[in-house]
């Protein structure tokens, strides 16, 4: 592969360079900076952020394609990243108030974060199967370090370890599944391979088997059941701000990561990787649904929660047309967008160096601080499907896609399990409204403004996404068109 | 006939605007949000007179038609109109709001803003219900309206309040989700939610089974018919008294309309095959449910029983016009059999709205809701007992009041299809007499019970206001309902041949 670099490219590159640049000037001034003024670590990365997507945002022709054919920049790319980036920055706002009452407002933190994103900016952007695995593996490494940010924790150098094993464990796998593939259709780069693949007789088997480890790699990644096993465990176990990170931006990097590997990739192969995520979709929506009920801790039932989420997630790309690859990445992004709020308001109540993990420590929100209570019941309607809320639209997507492409079953079981998952969000609004307080104080708000105002807006965008879903909907559907 | 002004929109968004801004007083300032709740509920009552006046009776089109793009991906609108049935339920539900926040002025103390703001919201979304004209705005709003409800019923309901709303919440949520697939499933056939072109979708039998019951499912929840009607005793025995009204006199009368707008028009063959079942299921709610509400001893529990009872009627006058129009060729007495339907419903609304009223005024003083604790409240509540025996008058049926005028069509309606459709139908005369007198006796007549009740004070002002204003309807309704049979009677006729035409 004769690789020439030449100005035009490395322009196309300019998001991911830039927020490299940034990432490790961020590294290094961050040396320079004493405690009490680590703000300005906050302020630059927020601003690295901003200036990233404005440079993704940055209008380009249709799609381009550079490094011999490795990078993609398309429009599924652009609109992906500008999702992360946005998240990362709603992340990093709501972060900030947690470590700062542990001790743990750090630059690595920051840092970290910002090689994860770049991790995932290159995964959305990935054409070939090695650029795919080093962005993945280098927002797995990043988050991996993040989980054991508090390194006096047990529990969070547990959930560490897990995290790790696992992780690693499913990168082997990963790999694994793409050295078959590549044995088999001679090729690392997905334009090849979806030619190959559709050509491919003799080969079929090997084929077949690398497409199973790969959906088992992403499935992984993506937390889907039944290799969902780190996922309540590592939400537990992380700092808050952590868990924050872990549950909203790298979902839609998950997404991307499937939607770059079975649709670029393994496009002909949907017959095949259909069926197996037809069976993760039923699994994750019956062991997160049902698994959620149980829990008394919210960090752990917004990780079964997820799984089920991922359950509908999986629901779309098993239709494998373009109108299920579209309703999936509408429901990746309004997921991360409903997550963020969700831990957000975690954090919110999580004062004076107390967590506030408990679901009985939002009893009688309502009464201490109805505002935000409001918005929690904002993010678990809309969690819930609930209409008028974003959580709906995005199920209505995936089920017209599944129904659309003939799975009427599997639509009928999402629906149902919809149901069954309605218990459990129903339950944190029966904490909040129907219980007395469990803490009569008056409500301590933080004095964090950007935080609280963010939070707001993060709330009502889910109401607002949701009466007004026609423009991201019409854009995840054009640009997931091929 | 469009209107200048978007009035709809202004009936739908003027109280959920309006109940946003009164959540804005906060807990201290109860006063004011109570007034500008009642200001917004007014406004809205006053906005939907315009609706009735200007409304064409004698055209069985869509009116005051609004319609902008809503959802481009999918071929949503945003499409709202009404027809004569929509028109009648919009009033009833802008009269009901007023009623109830008048209603609970003194009771609800705790959180008055976030009580009159939710109900501000929920009327918003059930005029919603009742004006679109697109399937997926509809769901919306079919569904939206449980989460005000379920805090209604959950911050200000009685002891066992977080089970019952829990148990009101999922039981409507799974009713409506397999509705959802049956949408989806119209959408991707039709390319667009529009009802009016789905009446028009040819779908072939075993497709229009499906999604009967899918449709069956979501609306008998709703209506709610026997068996899956669990959930409404212990909503309505657990729900403040507003919520026991709105439940009863508008939350209902959704599964009806449901009836009349998806099953019929867009399944009207499946409709026909199954109207057996639905026939059936009405007449043992009728009689069966009847009998259960002769034997509780609690009076909320009694009224929901009978809500259920007399709600039988109208899927009962609904169904029977198939057997009407299909078999017998009588669209005449089809049409007679839904403007029935339609009248019980609004009747319905009025009397089961008066009669949880009444209760409420009660438990206000005694805070008990059972029979054994009360006896001989006329003594002491002459005028509450006056108005407390015409409602279950006019629940039983007594001509001259709404209660007879929508039975007595339905059992006419009835007759016809067949004798003992009407026989079995009539039963609830007989029972609805029974247990709604013998509530009376032993609550409002006879000795008096107890030193409490001796002292029990007459009905102020504001009480006697809300429960005269439900008696005026009440009479009126039963004495002169040939206002409200006209402003229906173009918009049930077109159904009535649509459904004789059948789609196969």
């Amino acid at each position: 592969m004769n690789v020439n670099v030449g100005m035009a490219d490395l322009m196309s590159l300019a998001p991911e360079l830039f927020l490299l640049g940034a990432a490790l000037s961020i590294l290094m001034i961050d040396l320079f900076v004493s405690q009490q003024r680590r703000g300005l670590t906050h302020f630059l990365s927020l601003l690295a952020l901003v200036l990233t997507a404005i440079l993704t945002l940055r209008p380009h022709t249709e799609e381009i394609r550079v490094f011999g054919g490795m990078f993609v920049r398309d429009g599924a790319a652009d609109l992906l990243k500008v999702a992360m980036l946005v998240t990362m920055a709603a992340v990093f706002v709501y972060a900030k108030p947690y470590l700062r009452d542990r001790g743990l407002f750090v630059g690595e933190f920051y840092v970290l974060a910002l090689f994860g994103t770049l991790g995932m900016m290159l995964m959305a952007s990935s054409a070939n199967l090695l650029l795919l695995y080093l962005g993945l593996e280098l927002l797995a490494l990043s988050s991996y370090a993040l989980v054991a940010l508090n390194r006096d924790s047990s529990l969070s150098s547990e959930a560490a370890m897990k995290y790790f094993v696992l992780g690693a464990l499913a990168s082997g796998m990963l790999l694994y599944g793409m050295s078959m593939v590549y044995g088999a259709t001679g090729s690392l780069d997905f334009g090849s391979i979806h030619g190959a693949a559709s050509l491919a007789y003799e080969n079929r088997n090997l084929l077949v088997l690398g497409v199973t480890f790969i959906v088992v790699g992403t499935a992984f990644k993506l937390g889907a059941a039944p290799f969902h096993m780190w996922l309540p465990d590592v939400y537990e176990g992380s700092p808050t701000a952590v868990t924050l990170f872990l549950a909203s931006a790298p979902k839609i990097a998950a997404f991307a990561m499937a939607y770059r590997l079975l649709g670029d990739a393994l496009g002909p192969m949907a017959l095949e990787w259909q069926q197996m995520l037809a069976v993760l979709a039923v699994l994750s929506l019956a062991i997160g649904n049902l698994a959620a009920i149980m829990q008394t801790n919210l960090k752990r039932m917004l990780a079964y929660s997820t799984v089920s989420h991922i359950g509908f997630l999986l629901l779309g790309l098993a239709s494998g047309t373009n109108d299920g690859f579209a309703a999936s990445m509408f429901y990746a992004i309004t997921y991360a967008i409903g997550a963020a709020a969700a831990f957000g308001l975690i954090i919110l109540l999580a004062r004076n160096g107390r967590e506030a993990d408990q679901i009985a420590d939002f009893s009688g929100l309502n009464q201490r601080n109805p505002w935000y209570a409001l918005l929690m019941l904002m993010v678990m309607a809309s969690m819930a499907g609930v209409p008028i809320w974003v959580g709906f639209v995005a199920k209505l997507a995936v089920l017209k896609a599944a129904v659309g492409a003939g799975l009427l079953w599997l639509a009928i079981v999402g629906a149902v399990f919809a149901v069954i998952g309605a218990f459990y969000y129903l339950r944190v609004i029966k904490v909040m409204y129907f219980d007395p307080p469990a803490d009569p104080e008056p409500f301590a708000l933080p004095d964090d403004r950007p935080f609280r105002i963010l939070l707001s807006i993060n709330g009502l965008a889910l109401l607002g996404l949701g009466i007004f879903a026609g423009p991201l909907w019409a854009w995840c559907l054009e640009v997931a068109s091929r | 006939m469009t209107a200048d002004w978007p009035l709809l929109s202004l009936l739908v968004w003027l109280p959920i605007v309006g109940g946003a801004l009164v959540l804005g007083f906060g807990a201290d300032r109860a006063r004011e949000a109570r007034w500008a709740g009642l200001v917004v509920a007014l406004a809205t009552l006053l906005l939907s007179i315009p609706l009735y006046t200007d409304f064409d009776g004698s055209s069985a089109v869509m009116q005051f038609v609004e319609r902008h793009e809503w959802i481009a991906a999918i071929n949503a609108w945003y499409h709202l109109g009404v027809d004569g049935v929509s028109v009648a339920l919009i009033l009833l539900t802008a009269f009901c709001t007023v009623l109830v926040l008048v209603g609970a002025w003194e009771s609800i103390e705790d959180r008055a803003h976030q009580y009159v703001a939710s109900f501000l919201i929920l009327e918003g979304m059930m005029i919603g219900v009742f004006a679109a004209l697109d399937a997926l705005l509809f769901y919306v709003f079919f569904e939206a309206m449980l989460v005000p409800m379920f805090i209604i019923i959950g911050i200000w309901g009685g002891p066992r309040r977080v089970y019952a709303s829990i148990k009101f919440f999922l039981y409507t949520f799974l009713g409506s989700i397999f509705m959802l697939v049956g949408l989806v499933y119209l959408y991707l056939k039709a390319g667009n939610w529009e009802l009016a072109q789905w009446a028009l979708l040819p779908l072939n039998a075993t497709e229009q089974m499906w999604l009967f019951f899918a449709f069956l499912v979501a609306f008998a929840v709703k209506v709610p018919m026997w068996p899956v009607h669990t959930w409404l005793p212990d909503a309505h025995v657990e729900a403040p008294t507003g919520g026991s009204v709105i439940l009863a006199a508008i939350m209902l009368k959704i599964g009806g309309y449901g009836f009349l707008r998806f099953s019929l028009p867009v399944t009207p063959d499946a409709s026909q095959e199954w109207a057996w079942l639905v026939i059936a299921l009405s007449l043992v709610a009728v009689i069966y449910v009847g009998l259960v509400a002769l034997v509780q001893e609690d009076m909320k529990k009694l009224i929901a029983y009978s809500s259920i009872s007399h709600m039988g009627f109208v899927t009962l006058g609904t169904f029977i016009a198939f057997a009407l129009v299909r078999e017998a060729g009588n669209a005449d007495a089809a049409r007679l059999g839904l403007q029935g339907a339609m009248v019980q419903m609004v009747s319905h609304g009025f009397i089961s709205g008066a009669m949880f009223s009444c209760v409420g005024v009660l438990y206000d003083r005694m805070h008990s809701r059972m029979i054994r604790d009360y006896g001989g409240v006329a003594n002491s509540m002459p005028w509450f007992a006056a108005l407390f025996v015409l409602f279950a008058m006019a629940n039983s049926g007594l001509p001259g009041t709404s209660g007879f005028v929508g039975e007595f069509m339905v059992i006419i309606a009835a007759f016809q299809a067949n004798p003992w459709f009407a026989v079995l139908a009539g039963l609830t005369l007989v029972i609805g007499a029974a247990y709604t007198l013998w509530l009376v006796k032993r609550v409002i007549f006879g000795e008096v019970a107890n030193q409490e009740v001796r002292e029990l004070k007459d009905i102020d002002a504001r009480e006697a206001f809300v429960l005269c204003a439900f008696a005026v309807a009440v009479l009126l309704v039963g004495v002169w309902p040939a206002p409200l049979i006209e402003l229906m009677d173009a918009s049930l006729a077109a159904l009535a041949d649509h459904i004789s035409a059948g789609k196969l």
